[in-house]
């Protein structure tokens, strides 16, 4: 029962950080049909930019804020210089191209940062007794920032005109146009926020597990995971997705070892794809 | 003239659409476009628009050339579009419809609350339904929100493409009086119908096209007179 708790604790804590990552690939996806195969990269490079600025300032939200611009305009230069012009092509060549864009970041990452493991200090010391474990007081900020994040991304669609104009592109992109939105620049708005996001998540996750330059990948597979079941496109799926997921992972830790868990969001993904392919938290398939 | 096209050539691809399609429209003109079905309305639409490029021959609005113009400035010049299959935003609510329309730099709360005044004054409906998913409207409240959210850019032109088709004939009748007003208002509009009346009716001048080109243009008081030329070109 207490590690069931824990567990639960747990799941939480890690859907939160996947759900900030997979909220900006789906995202991406739904405005402009890309499957960005290089966004757990961007997670990596905010976490690099963030270690490196901590290392500098000795403040992580100074930290935070900086990997966070500095990743979402490099994000939105990707974007225009990049897919803008693959836009409507075929999708396996913007899957080309973004994997390229992975390998590309990650040796940019060994040269610049090199091989060895960074640590991001955390900056919320503390712990509490949870059971029989000291729970450090990090883990639930981060998952609680996290939200935050991810909340005011929500009323940002919802509210501002920039979010109108977001809804409206992904909708049909063609009628937006029609409508004077300037939807090139709404794409590259898109990837930038996508961008900044899964940088947050980078730098909220360094303390956590440290900064490494191939710890991309698995934030792109997780996420890709989670936006396959939260439905392509659906930012609510996706963010019960993360939490869904990761709560399973951590259930399953309890019986067999944690990299053998990583198998059950896989069996979730293909019972997804063969029986429900839009998405396990769509209301009805269409 | 507001709007002119002269020898525009259109393709998708390799199929070759408007084979050099020559029309004007005066301010305030109400101007009808009647064919039968392929012969290339909607893409005469489109390429003013900007929404498909004309491979040859050019589009000019107030003057000034806007071929090969983004669609989004062709509409901030004061160019709006109704497509023929409304396009509404269907997961937005109709206020938010709206807005995509209403939120451009420079119009104010205060200009902002009259057009939308404006709206609801035209369509009650729609102001009842303010806050109700696009997709959620049946199809005469789809087309009427989709007029609604062309004049939100205070256009100078509407490209109206078959507001009246599906449409039960009370809401036909709304859509007319919509047309009138609008022209009362001194918008001008290229209209693209197959219910040849109503055409007739509302239309200033008519141009009747067929197989990418125009083949006749008249007044349509002379066209309401002697409708054998109608007859000839559309078979009806």
């Amino acid at each position: 029962m207490e590690q069931i708790i824990i567990q639960t604790v747990n799941g939480l804590v890690n859907g939160m950080i996947l759900a900030l990552v997979a909220s900006g690939l789906t995202l991406i996806f739904g405005i402009m049909d890309v499957v960005n195969f290089a966004h757990g990269d961007l997670v990596m490079l905010g976490a690099f930019v963030g270690a490196t600025t901590v290392a500098t300032t000795g403040s992580f939200w100074i930290a935070l804020v900086v990997a966070v611009l500095t990743i979402a305009i490099f994000g939105a230069l990707l974007q225009v210089t990049t897919l803008r012009p693959l836009l409507g092509r075929d999708p396996l060549t913007t899957i080309l191209a973004t994997f390229g864009m992975s390998l590309v970041l990650q040796k940019y990452a060994i040269w610049q940062w090199g091989p060895t493991a960074r640590a991001i200090r955390e900056p919320i010391s503390g712990q509490f007794t949870l059971f029989y474990l000291q729970y450090p007081w990090y883990r639930l900020g981060a998952a609680l920032f996290a939200g935050l994040i991810i909340g005011a991304l929500y009323l940002f669609l919802r509210r501002a005109t920039f979010g109108v104009w977001i809804r409206a592109s992904m909708q049909d992109r063609l009628m937006a146009q029609a409508m004077g939105i300037p939807v090139p620049l709404v794409h590259a708005v898109v990837f930038a926020i996508g961008a900044g996001m899964a940088a947050s998540s980078g730098v909220l996750f360094g303390p956590l597990a440290g900064v490494t330059h191939n710890m991309g990948f698995d934030f792109t597979l997780r996420a890709f995971i989670v936006v396959v079941v939260g439905g392509m496109g659906n930012l609510g799926g996706s963010i019960l997705a993360a939490i869904f997921i990761s709560l399973l992972e951590a259930y399953a830790s309890l019986i067999v070892t944690p990299a053998q868990a990583v198998i059950v969001s896989f069996v979730v993904l293909i019972l997804t794809l063969l029986f429900r392919p839009t998405g396990l938290f769509v209301p009805t398939p269409k | 003239m507001i709007l002119r096209l002269d020898n525009v050539h259109t393709y998708y691809g390799k199929s070759h659409i408007l084979h050099g399609v020559t029309l004007e429209v005066g301010p305030g003109e109400v101007v009808g476009l009647l064919g039968r079905n392929g012969v290339g309305k909607s893409t005469t639409l489109k390429s003013v628009m900007g929404l498909v490029r004309p491979a040859e021959g050019g589009v000019t609005f107030e003057g000034k050339s806007i071929t090969g113009t983004p669609p989004h400035r062709v509409a901030r010049l004061g160019v709006a579009w109704v497509p023929e299959d409304r396009r509404v935003f269907r997961l937005l609510t109709v206020l938010e419809n709206l807005r995509t329309g209403l939120d451009r730099a420079g119009v104010d709360e205060a200009r902002k609350r009259r057009l939308l005044d404006r709206a609801f004054t035209y369509f009650p409906r729609l102001g009842e339904r303010k806050h109700q998913l696009g997709g959620t409207l049946s199809g005469g409240e789809q087309q009427m929100l989709a007029i609604a959210r062309a004049m939100m850019l205070e256009p100078k032109i509407i490209l109206l493409d078959e507001p009246t088709e599906g449409l039960m004939p009370r809401m036909v009748t709304e859509i007319r009086q919509i047309i009138d007003a609008l022209h009362r208002e001194g918008v001008a509009i290229l209209l693209v119908e197959q219910n040849v009346p109503l055409t007739l009716d509302a239309s200033n001048r008519v141009y009747i096209m067929e197989k990418g080109v125009i083949r006749h243009q008249a007044p349509a008081a002379d066209l309401r007179q002697n409708m054998s030329v109608v007859h000839e070109y559309l078979g009806v």
